[in-house]
């Protein structure tokens, strides 16, 4: 009895295979769909859209009141300070390519990149945008 | 009874030690919800050598506490989510005698990640976490698959303590 649960199965093997084709599969399905060439970051706070900002202009944006500040650098968007306590936004990597995002769970924070294709409407972002920009 | 509070006692400090050992490792690929989940190296050992009412308060309790002692509110919903997810999963996987103890442990590395999407979805009400699922599918059943190799190691060396109370 105690070797069959210490003693690796079939079926063990296939779960793991299964997991890993799905992930092979989803992942090909979002490189096919999401496009590379990625022209914005949007911003949403709890679920609402607040501003978008251009990924080809290096900036320093607060966020939120200024509990995030994010930083825009060679067509990369990350988050460089954060007042939360685990600061797992601030750890997370670079972004740059469709749908990726940066995620401030404790400030619901999300920055996005989004495609130059979508229906961004740009005027009234660059108001914003020109507000806040250092 | 006085035993079984004893060594649920032990069990839930041991996961506590192990998320608190967690967050000292340098361990951050860059990705949201990513870790290897040491803490359910005890849930399974629990859930093995005592019973599934036992290993779900272990878990629980771990994550409440740890909550609040590295972590705040938002994140405690965050991990109740994977965590409740992944242990329903891993107690109908043991209970159905479907995998031995690598794949309980693999289904409840993905399984956790799944849950924590699922609730990042709720709090935030944006689905863009959802374009890390594939790389959380991995890395779940990577660190499953590990965690599994020591739960299975733990698991032989105790075979002979009887703590089914």
């Amino acid at each position: 009895m105690k070797t069959r649960i210490t003693k690796i199965r079939k079926s063990d093997c296939v779960f793991f295979g299964i997991i890993l084709i799905l992930a092979a599969l989803i992942f090909a399905m979002q490189i096919m769909t999401g496009s590379k060439n990625a022209a914005y970051v949007i911003v949403r706070v709890d679920g609402e859209l607040t501003a978008s900002y251009d990924l080809t202009v290096d900036q320093e944006i607060s966020l939120n009141g200024g509990t995030n500040i994010l930083l825009i650098e060679g067509g990369k968007a990350s988050m460089i300070e954060a007042d939360c306590p685990d600061k797992l936004c601030v750890r997370q990597r670079a972004i740059s390519r469709e749908r990726e995002s940066i995620i401030c769970l404790p400030n619901k924070v999300v920055v996005e990149v989004a495609g130059s294709s979508g229906s961004m409407d740009e005027p009234e972002d660059k108001s914003e945008l020109d507000a806040v920009t250092n | 009874m006085k035993t079984k509070a004893a060594y649920l006692g032990v069990f839930t400090a041991l996961a506590l030690i192990f998320s608190y050992i967690e967050t000292l490792l340098p361990l951050h690929p860059g990705i949201p919800g990513a870790k290897l989940g040491v803490a359910n190296l005890v849930v399974i050992v629990a859930l093995y050598k005592m019973g599934e009412r036992e290993a779900l308060a272990v878990s629980a309790s771990r994550i409440v506490l740890a909550g609040f002692l590295f972590g705040n509110l938002v994140s405690i919903l965050y991990s109740l989510a994977g965590g409740m997810l992944s242990f329903a999963v891993m107690a109908f996987a043991r209970k159905r005698d479907i995998f031995s103890v690598y794949g309980v442990s693999m289904a409840g590395g993905v399984f956790h990640n799944m849950g924590q999407i699922a609730a990042a979805v709720a709090v935030l009400d944006s689905y863009s976490v959802t374009y890390y699922i594939p790389v959380l599918l991995v890395i779940g059943v990577f660190t499953g698959t590990l965690i599994g190799i020591v739960a299975a190691g733990m698991l032989k060396r105790l075979a002979a303590l009887d703590i089914r109370i």
